[in-house]
């Protein structure tokens, strides 16, 4: 495909004067490609600054003339095999990355203070004959530290506890708040009436534990959601738009606005909801509706964003922003979809509602306990503030997140990337998986169904003929064998076929007459396939193209089935060809003609049945299910809305990573539980001590971080097992060499 | 006792003064990239530069 766009129109210019632009780039295998391509770009003329972050696979280039040749820059890219589109960093994203720095910069402070804190209290502790002067010195010191850093680094619970107390909720940042401060308030009267011990270290530690914890929380966020926005720039295509004057620009989509004229040919899929002006085609809209029968269409008829075009040029008007179109009612059940999911609430979120409100019932109760029994109110008061640090919620705070952090990873290299940090919890839930047929359990594009009947050799002859055409059955053909060398010579006959010589003998791919081999292929044909042959010299063979089962799809069903989950199928497409799915798969239950809300119907029922389900989708249709569901995922071959109401996508031609995933999950779950097990059995020990005054803060000290310690150690169980899946290979990969 | 004086103020200097440098890395953006700062350790391209 040689087509070069021109991004250069989307850059930023910066207040310098600069241009910047950021680039999603495929095709980064190894740490090598960041000096290939750093050192192809550094020779184009007028590029200031080309520089690869290689975590997020981007590429982000600067530029200060205007004479620059944008062109070159994707022309050496392409040269070097990668792909590259302009992406648009979403003022999200900014955000996150604020947050992180944010989070950093405060854990980087409270570590220090809590470091050159802990010296000078273990001094005090341990130096038991230690004069006045140099302990109260000591003591001054700490505060010093202390104040500022909890000021700084204790920001994000304070503002966060602000904000509940306002609206008059407790969560976990309350208590934490409240021991930070009181701990601090009570250190420095302590200090200033000479008293033998201060509590500064327990505060900054406290600090120090939680902001970690919150840092590997949105750091493992951030990361998987950087490289899904990534696969969302690369796969946005590009729409040929007719200038008023007729000449013809490609505009990323994100440029498309209603009333635009927009050219789609053959091989192409339509780039927005619009109405056709004129021309004639069929359209295969089975990711738009599941169903996978072609419809015609000529001008007057509306067409839907993602159908793919598969013959004869259309020229259409986009209408986009007109409601009532097929997106807006998607949209409409998307929207309702996930207001009834995001009632969800986390495990830790479940724990931590109840953990709150007990923590400062059992402070108060020591305090008032202590008094009653006498003591003074300054011992009532060190004992409860010794119960709010004792019962930190360090390890409570950890246990999930540092679980979520392991598996997540362990995930990502297995080629499974979760756009949601709760996914993991639900997906451990489920006990029905509901599987969407088209481009779920089929591949997405049409395959060649009899290639294993056809002698290889003859095979890959006419994928090597078939990748000199963008017709959709030669790029089905062609997907044969993705990496096959053109043939030189190769010319395409316009709705006939593709001819090269080849050994000197005429080799032909295309319609049946155009090899001469009627009487074959009407033998072959069948029902819901397209066949294209292919000749040369003697040899001949009539391919049969149409949707085929992906190639685990079969283990896939058992494995789930072993597991004791319960295997549904609905799709949008007719009743026969998903009766034959079904039989194929061993699926007993499963419907089909379901348009987006009878499928949301369907998982409503069920859910009123108590089940918990995961769908499985790729459609525009499946959105509003997707949403619908417990927990969802979809192929990374998926329409970009599937994607996104989806809870983790997965790369690859495979069903395997399903099962990986689930199992993934479940493991991950038992980890949470037993984490949030283990420090709730550390607090229902230290508690009691603590509320005793039996605790001295040095082993309050020692017990919190052991026991942060041990959770983090088990969570890391969670990242072992998973291994990559050998035929795992981001399907546009081999899109891209197609 | 008066040693500490000067021993205490000066070892918070010198971790301040890490702290500092963290801080400036950290804005300098020197984080966002760690998997290639790794492999980047690795590349000769800065030798080429001053020799030619």
């Amino acid at each position: 495909m040689t087509m070069d766009v021109d991004f250069s129109a989307l850059a930023t210019q910066g207040p310098d004067g600069a241009r910047r632009l950021e680039l999603a780039l495929d095709g980064m295998t190894c740490a090598a490609c960041i000096f290939e391509i750093e050192a192809a770009l550094k020779r184009v003329p007028h590029l200031a600054a080309a520089r690869v972050n290689y975590a997020d696979r981007r590429l982000s280039l600067e530029w200060t003339a205007p004479t620059f040749d944008f062109g070159l820059v994707t022309e050496r890219l392409r040269r070097m095999g990668y792909r590259a589109r302009p992406f648009e960093r979403e003022s999200g994203e900014r955000e996150e990355r604020e947050t992180s720095r944010r989070l950093l910069r405060c854990l980087a402070v409270a570590g220090f203070a809590s470091v050159n804190v802990m010296l000078l209290s273990e001094a005090v502790w341990l130096g038991g004959d230690m004069d006045t002067v140099t302990r109260d010195f000591f003591h001054g010191v700490s505060a010093l530290i202390a104040l500022p850093a909890a000021a700084f680094a204790g920001q994000p619970f304070f503002t966060s506890a602000f904000a509940a107390l306002r609206a008059r909720r407790l969560n976990i940042d309350v208590p934490i708040s409240l021991g930070v401060l009181l701990s601090l308030a009570m250190s420095v009267y302590e200090t200033l009436t000479h008293a033998p011990h201060a509590y500064f270290d327990s505060a900054t530690m406290l600090l120090a534990f939680l902001l970690l914890a919150r840092y590997l929380d949105h750091a493992m966020r951030r990361k998987t959601r950087a490289v899904a926005a990534n696969l969302a720039a690369l796969r946005a295509p590009v729409a040929c738009r007719l200038d008023t004057d007729g000449a013809k620009s490609f505009v990323p989509l994100a440029a498309l606005a209603p009333g635009d004229r927009v050219l789609a040919r053959p091989g192409e899929r339509i780039p927005a909801d619009g109405v056709v002006v004129c021309g004639q085609a069929s359209l295969d809209e089975s990711v738009v509706t599941g169903e996978t029968q072609r419809r015609a269409v000529t001008a007057g008829d509306s067409v839907y964003a993602g159908a793919m075009n598969f013959d004869g040029a259309l020229t259409m008007r986009v209408e986009a922003a007109a409601g009532g179109s097929l997106i807006d009612e998607i949209e409409r059940l998307l929207d309702k979809a996930t207001a009834a999911r995001s009632r969800y609430m986390r495990l830790a979120d479940r724990v931590s509602r109840l953990y709150a409100p007990l923590v400062h019932i059992a402070a108060l109760a020591t305090a008032l306990a202590w008094l009653a029994a006498g003591a003074s109110l300054h011992d009532a008061l060190v004992t409860a503030i010794a119960v709010l640090v004792v019962t930190c919620p360090c390890a409570l705070a950890l246990a999930v997140p540092a679980v979520q952090v392991a598996a997540s990873g362990a995930l990502f290299r297995a080629g499974v990337l979760l756009n949601s940090a709760d996914a993991l919890e639900r997906l451990a839930e489920i006990d029905t998986v509901v599987f969407d047929k088209t481009g779920t359990l089929t591949t997405p594009e049409p395959r060649v169904a009899n290639a294993r009947e056809i002698e290889p050799s003859l095979l890959e002859l006419a994928a090597r003929l078939a990748h000199s055409s963008r017709h959709p059955l030669a790029r089905a053909v062609a997907r044969e064998y993705p990496r096959a060398a053109t043939l030189d010579g190769a010319r395409e006959e316009q709705g006939a076929g593709v001819v090269a010589i080849v050994d000197g003998v005429e080799a032909r791919l295309g319609d049946p007459r155009f090899c001469g081999l009627e009487r074959d292929c009407a033998a072959a044909a069948r029902e819901e396939a397209s066949i294209i042959a292919f000749r040369h010299g003697e040899r001949t063979a009539a391919l049969v193209v149409r949707q085929t089962l992906r190639a685990d799809a079969r283990e896939t069903i058992e494995a789930l089935a072993a597991r004791g989950l319960r295997v549904i199928l609905l799709s949008g497409d007719r009743v026969a060809p998903v009766e034959a799915t079904a039989r194929a798969l061993h699926i007993a239950e499963w419907r089909g003609a379901m348009k987006p809300a009878d499928k949301v119907g369907r998982l409503e029922a069920l859910r009123a049945q108590g089940r918990k389900i995961l769908m499985i989708g790729d459609g525009i249709n499946d959105a509003p299910a997707l949403a619908a569901a417990h927990v969802s995922l979809s192929p990374i071959d998926a329409t970009e809305i599937a994607q996104a109401a989806a809870d983790a996508v997965f790369l690859g031609d495979g069903l395997a990573p399903i099962v990986t995933t689930i199992d993934a999950a479940r493991q991950a779950h038992t980890l949470m539980r037993q984490n949030l097990a283990l420090s709730l059995l550390y607090n229902a020990i230290a508690a009691p001590l603590a509320m005793a005054g039996m605790l001295t803060p040095l082993i309050a000290a020692v017990a919190m971080s052991s026991s942060s310690l041990v959770v983090t150690l088990n969570a890391l169980r969670a990242g072992g097992e998973t291994k990559r899946e050998p035929s795992m290979q981001p399907a546009q990969q081999r899109e891209a060499a197609a | 006792m008066t040693v500490l004086l000067f021993l205490v103020p000066l070892a918070l200097l010198l971790g301040a003064l890490g702290l500092m440098a963290f801080v400036w890395s950290l804005n300098a953006g020197q984080y966002e990239d760690l998997e290639g700062a790794a492999a980047r350790a690795l590349s000769d391209d800065d030798l080429e530069d001053t020799q030619t």
